[in-house]
């Protein structure tokens, strides 16, 4: 006879570990469907966790949890081919608690907050996967593994089981999602001492620095690269849209090679040792690609519900808030002992209203704009290069002259009506 | 019903283990822990003589305390019961120290439950010795049986059993009388993949876990670093093989300079012949 659990969570990424933990705090008995070895295992982010919601799961997390860095400068790299216009902020408020955010390595991040689900009382079963959700008179009442004997009941199913949500698309919340509603990232983490890393990147002890880089890095497709500090390794990345790695018939690997003898780039890895390679997709949709998230008897969480925000390249934090909301959703449930898709709605309101809705509906457009108006990196990143580089090379022409040259370099009176006309479409869809 | 009880260990997986340049030694953070494959063999031919004859499958391990996942490994391959022994006192044991802890388990578990058949892997993989299981069947004064690749019958009335041990040209016959310890080949079964409910029982289980206290008649002097008389003088990396020729050029000429290679090298083709 199959086992009933009070509710299922497939897979232990943020969303679906958060989920878990709020659950077993509360009492539930729940049980935590992993894929992989262990939980983090298949897990990919480029590396920054961000504190407030960790901590509004577990309150001061960062004194035990595995984080590698407290981040305290933000860097920001605008690519030419052979020139970068940088800026950065850089705040001590941020090295104390409690903090900002931190750099994580996954693999030891997932794996430490799942064990703390599991202290809570959750039952965490690795190297399973979930096939398909069970179905009865409509409404989801469990799920089939690959196991001899796989399947195991639940009054509700959260899914959280990534980006491709196999689950979710055989419910028909969605359809396989278009190469322009999800990215590709690779990353590799290059060991390298950290002492070294510490006179690199200009940090002192455990302090930690992010690096975004635009432009050049992704060879005008619309994406980033990333180059962050853990504790003895660096982590460097490359996302971009899938559809503009098919369009430019750029491989994903060949584009971080390139990033990485980019000489802007180059001379921060010298010296370092390739340690792991990762590739993951992440789902850049926005708000306009969320597919249904609630039904009977189940919700989606995390990247399953394609909550990200790609302009801010936050990702987890949502994940793990979206899994506090079903929680708390299945808790209401449970005291009305009513699973039905009608019950469990409040979790979609809930998570509309919070940041993760706001954010999203704020920038639902953002991503679609700047796929379809490359310019922006093909041709004003460059611009803005040029533009620094003639104000600050010192040749006896004077300053008047330059900003002449600059607006010279702009272009016609059409172009610079376009580059307006641009500039404010850009504000409009940020806004 | 039978009783049998399968020796395990958590080993660093030697296939990704880095080696500390510097001090030579194994670098244990490198590697994850797993349960030793030669043991999952052990386990998993205890369950079928379970599922055969009937009766109880425990797993007994010596370790730090998370060694229990290997425990729990076991008990989703299918045993029942897990035995962990942990202890400050057993650290830096060799495998005359390792044998005689897990003697001592081994005799308490036995009181509870009398043991009719202990099953080893037939080695770890960070220790290579094959030694502990000959040893707990000496301690015991019972027939230890080596290179078991198959297990013909087991008979707890009459008691025997017969197995097949591995040789070099062959295999033999070998009747022993019980109880008796097996150390098993990999090739004495295939671990499947297990049942669901299996993984969940492991999930949810506590093992049983003793310490140098709980155990009876020790001589804590046989225990851990005191007890092994092992010294290890120098350990190194093996050195690593010279890189090859990569043979590069369209396929006739990659063929032409392989073919010259061949003919220029006879001496690759003397040693086949002297191996005979």
């Amino acid at each position: 006879m199959a086992e009933k659990f009070d509710v299922i969570v497939v897979g232990a990424g943020p969303a679906g570990t958060a989920c878990a933990y709020t659950l077993a705090k509360a009492g539930v008995n729940v049980l935590l469907l992993e894929r992989g070895e262990y939980p983090g295992s298949k897990n990919v982010m480029g590396g920054v966790l961000y504190r407030k919601m960790m901590e509004d799961i577990i309150p001061e997390f960062y004194k035990e949890a595995p984080v590698e860095r407290p981040i305290v400068e933000q860097r920001f790299m605008m690519l030419d081919k052979e020139s970068a216009v940088t800026f950065s902020y850089k705040g001590l408020e941020w090295n104390q608690p409690p903090y900002n955010n931190f750099t994580v390595l996954r693999a030891k991040f997932d794996q430490w907050f799942a064990d703390k689900a599991v202290q809570q009382g959750a039952l965490l079963v690795n190297e399973t996967v979930a096939l398909e959700c069970i179905v009865e008179d409509g409404k989801v009442v469990g799920v089939r593994t690959d196991r001899p004997d796989g399947d195991v009941y639940a009054d509700v199913v959260v899914l959280a089981d990534g980006v491709n949500s196999l689950l979710a698309k055989s419910l028909g919340f969605h359809k396989e999602f278009r190469p322009d509603e999800v990215a590709l990232a690779v990353m590799e983490v290059l060991k390298l001492d950290r002492k070294i890393i510490e006179d690199r990147f200009n940090l002192e002890g455990d302090q930690g620095c992010t690096i975004e880089i635009f432009g050049d890095a992704t060879k005008g497709i619309l994406g980033t690269a990333w180059l962050y500090t853990n504790k003895d390794s660096l982590n460097i990345g490359v996302g971009t849209m899938l559809s503009g790695l098919i369009k430019h018939k750029i491989k994903p690997y060949e584009l971080l090679e390139y990033v990485k003898q980019h000489p802007m780039i180059r001379p921060y890895l010298q010296g370092t040792e390739q340690q792991e390679y990762l590739a993951h997709l992440i789902p850049e949709g926005g708000y306009n690609s969320m597919p249904q998230i609630v039904g009977d008897g189940v919700l989606v969480v995390g990247d399953a519900a394609q909550l990200v925000n790609a302009i801010h390249r936050e990702g987890s934090n949502m994940a793990m808030t979206s899994g506090v909301l079903a929680a708390e959703a299945i808790l209401r449930a449970r005291e009305a002992n009513d699973f039905s898709k009608t019950m469990l709605d409040s979790y979609r309101v809930n998570l509309l209203d919070s940041f993760v809705g706001q954010d999203l509906k704020k920038y639902k457009d953002a991503t679609h704009h700047f796929e379809k108006f490359p310019h922006y990196i093909e041709k004003y990143i460059p611009m803005m290069n040029r533009a620094a580089s003639q104000m600050f090379t010192v040749d006896g022409a004077s300053k008047w002259e330059k900003q002449k040259k600059i607006w010279r370099d702009i272009g016609s009176a059409g172009d610079k009506l376009k580059i307006a006309r641009d500039l404010f479409q850009a504000w409009r869809v940020m806004k | 019903m039978l009783h049998i009880v399968a020796c395990i260990k958590q080993v660093p997986d030697t296939k990704i283990i880095k080696m500390n340049p510097k001090t030579n030694t194994m670098d244990r953070s490198s590697a994850p822990a797993i349960l030793n494959p030669y043991d999952a063999h052990a386990v998993e031919e205890a369950v079928r003589l379970k599922n055969r004859y009937g009766g109880t499958v425990s797993v007994l391990t010596m370790g730090p305390p998370p060694a229990v996942k290997a425990i729990r490994k076991c008990i989703e391959i299918g045993a029942d019961e897990g035995y962990m022994i942990t202890d400050r006192a057993f650290a830096g044991a060799d495998t005359l120290a390792t044998s005689y802890a897990l003697t001592k388990a081994l005799e308490k578990i036995g009181k509870s439950r009398s043991i009719d058949l202990i099953i080893c892997g037939k080695m770890t993989i960070d220790g290579d010795t094959g030694q502990v299981g000959p040893g707990i069947a000496r301690r015991l004064d019972i027939p230890p049986l080596t290179s078991v690749k198959k297990v013909v019958e087991i008979n707890k009335e009459k008691g025997y059993a017969i197995v097949h041990r591995k040789l070099e040209d062959g295999y033999e016959v070998v009747q022993s009388t019980l109880p008796c310890l097996f150390s098993v080949e990999k090739e004495i079964n295939e671990v499947p993949y297990a049942p669901l409910p299996n993984m969940i029982r492991a999930a949810r289980y506590q093992p049983h876990i003793w310490s140098v206290d709980d155990l009876e008649d020790v001589d804590r002097t046989l225990l851990g670093l005191k007890g092994s008389p092992t010294i290890v003088s120098k350990v190194w990396p093996p050195e690593k093989p010279k890189g090859g020729e990569m043979l590069t050029g369209t396929p006739k000429e990659q063929a032409e300079r392989i073919i010259s290679l061949l003919l220029e090298r006879k001496e690759l083709f003397r040693a086949k012949e002297e191996l005979g």
